[in-house]
């Protein structure tokens, strides 16, 4: 490990530093049409041994963020700013060659769709073992080994047989487990899985997101669960980030978002999920509108023109002014918005809560 | 496999017996239509006057008096299990398979004749297809990963210059340069590898830097294209997210699925070079393949031409035959059946 990187595990006021933490993470692309603000002033913390879950809708930034967070934007026009830091090191600033160091080994990634996120020309096995091989020296045989045993873990039978398989060979549900055997073999203390559940059935994507629980209660590691999938969350996740035109507009405890949430957009999400124990005949409420474009983002508050309760706040200050993230009713939970907590909570009480 | 293989055998052997027959077809119709008899393709001259009976004689002799299917099996029989040659006067010639028959205006076997070509333009091909498989994949990738900037101009620009001038006019300009400004490579002739292996290669540098200049600059334009393409795909984001160098994620995640769809142009492009070197030839006055068709064109000499037109028929068949079986190696997803 190169020294530069072995940054005080303390910020410059002695505290310590938890083990990652995004501040005011900015990540902005120029195309010919202007100034794409795909992630704009995002912080979170995350420990070891949490699970935080990235909700929002398509075009949120959730996958914008995670790959600035393995640094993959390096080498790309995008244009990173603030500060990740990483157990002590911090990513922004960092050189390509120093963040591929850490790619695999410290922070691991499972992605969305794993038939195009696996190599078409190399068995699985092959793909499994290379990633082990980068971090770890030893000999291919025995990578080849680990590789079985990494396979054998996630629930692949027959593994010593399978290693040799292709990608297109495997069931959806074995590529997502064969990417979770690459993205863990070398037991990073950070995974980030984007949509891991996505391209799968239900069934499959309950035993996918139950292994990732497995392992992350054996290694103790950090999750960061990127989703639309609020059922997911609620099942899985410690901590949730909800996030809305590239910001995070609310994030608490899972319990704090789901029983008491305070932002209207939050709300929305959940009004337009179905629930197993609402009447069958009432009608989910959908959020009306669609995302904001990120090029012109909305002046205000960036869910001012799809929210119903701008008449709540005095004047024109949801179109006027950025409402900061403030501390809601509970400490830990932050809340982008202009109206008063304590109308908040009676809102949720009296409105919402009720009708969903 | 070997069924796979088998069944592409028979497909490559139907195709060269379907380009045999066609090729047999046009050179007899070809007579008929110009109201010559096939003895004139054939010796090249009509040594009687028409009816007389020599020239019935003559026409017995070469079978152009039997049913169509009855010359096109003396043909194939020739080239399947040889035929002895004779034109009635002289000692005859025994001919063995493969045999295409008797130059009657060379006064050699075809057979003969095309050993001789054959290597000339074989050498010529497989240089400048190393040459610009390497060079235009060389470009094409360095183009493919800074896109817009001035390492991708030059290539590209370069590329469009070379693919839009012809051989001969970088022929003449190159051995301008090298042979009568610089002298660096004076004018020599071929020699076969076996024999004086330098001299070889300085009868061949030029006409493979043409060859290579003209093919490589649409490889390089292939290359780019397909790499661009390839380093957006996810499992590219999957590799460096693996943490691999950047060279590995180019080179054995990225440049490994691009050129797949090259080798299948490249095995394409090497066939049909072998039997379209004439222009290259012309200039580099190399005796080859090209040279040897051109030749027997101006002088109406049947057989050679039937030769060369079949020998290069099946060069591209084989060429295309062996890419069929390579894909099957390269591309885990094409199903071998």
């Amino acid at each position: 490990m190169t020294t530069p990187l072995l940054a005080p595990a303390f910020r410059a006021d002695g505290s310590k530093r938890p083990f990652l933490e995004v501040k005011d993470l900015r990540v902005h692309f120029p195309t010919a049409d202007g100034l794409v603000k795909s992630v704009d002033g995002l912080s979170f913390e995350l420990e070891r041994g949490e699970i935080l879950g990235i909700v929002g809708e398509s075009g949120s930034g959730k996958s914008v963020t995670s790959l600035a967070i393995l640094g993959l934007h390096k080498g790309s026009n995008a244009m990173v700013t603030g500060e990740i830091w990483l157990d002590g090191r911090e990513i922004v600033a960092a050189t390509e060659e120093e963040v591929r160091d850490l790619r695999g080994s410290e922070m691991g990634m499972i992605f969305q769709d794993p038939l195009s996120s696996l190599h078409p020309f190399y068995s699985v096995g092959t793909q499994i073992s290379e990633a082990y091989l980068v971090h770890t020296k030893v000999s291919k045989k025995d990578a080849k080994a680990e590789a079985i045993r990494m396979l054998e873990k996630v629930g692949i039978p027959n593994a010593p047989n399978r290693y040799n398989d292709y990608p297109h060979q495997f069931s959806g549900g074995m590529r997502q487990r064969a990417m979770i055997a690459m993205a863990l073999i070398c037991q990073p203390q950070l995974l980030i899985a984007d949509e891991p559940t996505t391209a799968l059935d239900v069934t499959v994507q309950a035993q996918i997101l139950e292994l990732i629980k497995e392992l992350h209660d054996e290694l103790n590691s950090a999750v960061i669960l990127i989703t639309h999938d609020l059922g997911v969350v609620a099942e899985t996740c410690d901590k949730v980030l909800v996030m809305y035109g590239g910001q995070c507009v609310e994030k608490g405890l899972v319990d704090d978002l789901f029983y008491a949430p305070e932002m209207p957009y939050t709300w929305g999400l959940l009004r337009s999920m179905p629930r197993m124990d609402r009447d069958r005949q009432t009608r989910l409420t959908p959020i009306p509108g669609s995302p904001p474009s990120l090029i012109n983002v909305p002046s205000g508050c960036v869910f001012n023109t799809r929210c119903p309760f701008t008449d709540r706040v005095d004047g024109d200050k949801c179109r006027t002014v950025h409402p900061d993230l403030q501390q809601g009713a509970t400490p830990g939970h932050e809340v982008r918005c202009h109206i008063p907590t304590a109308q908040r909570q009676e809102i949720w009480l009296t409105e919402i809560s009720p009708n969903l | 496999m070997i069924r796979f293989i088998a069944v592409r055998l028979l497909g490559a052997i139907v195709v060269v017996w379907l380009v045999s027959v066609v090729t047999f077809l046009i050179f007899q119709i070809v007579p008929t239509l110009s109201h010559t008899s096939p003895v004139y393709y054939y010796i090249g001259k009509i040594p009687f006057p028409p009816d007389s009976i020599q020239m019935k004689a003559l026409t017995h002799r070469f079978g152009f008096d039997l049913p169509l299917y009855a010359q096109y099996w003396h043909f194939l029989s020739g080239i399947l299990f040889g035929q002895t040659i004779t034109d009635g006067v002289s000692t005859p010639i025994q001919c063995s398979a493969p045999c295409f028959g008797y130059s009657f205006r060379q006064h050699q076997l075809v057979g003969t004749m095309m050993a001789t070509a054959a290597p000339v333009t074989i050498s010529m091909c497989i240089g400048a297809a190393i040459l610009w498989l390497i060079g235009g994949v060389a470009v094409g990738t360095f183009s493919a990963l800074k896109p817009g900037s001035l390492v991708d101009r030059v290539g590209m620009t370069g590329s469009l210059a070379a693919v839009s001038l012809p051989i001969f006019f970088t022929g003449p300009l190159l051995l301008l340069i090298f042979e009568y400004t610089l002298g660096v490579l004076p004018d020599v002739s071929y020699l076969p590898i076996t024999q004086d292996p330098a001299q070889w290669l300085r009868s061949m540098i030029l006409p493979w830097v043409s060859l290579a200049f003209l093919f490589g600059a649409l490889y390089a334009r292939l290359t780019r294209s397909n790499m661009i393409e390839t380093m957006g795909e996810d499992y590219i984001r999957t590799a460096r997210a693996k943490g691999l160098s950047r060279p590995t994620v180019i080179v054995r995640h990225g440049l490994r699925a691009a050129i797949t769809p090259i080798v299948t142009i490249f095995g394409i492009d090497l066939g049909t070079l072998v039997g379209s070197t004439v222009i290259t030839e012309t200039v580099f006055n190399l005796r080859g393949l090209g040279y040897l068709s051109i030749q027997a064109i101006q002088q109406s000499d049947l057989p050679v031409i039937l030769g060369v037109t079949i020998i290069a028929a099946v060069v591209l068949v084989i060429a295309n035959f062996i890419v069929d079986i390579l894909y099957a190696f390269i591309d885990p997803r094409v199903t071998v059946y």
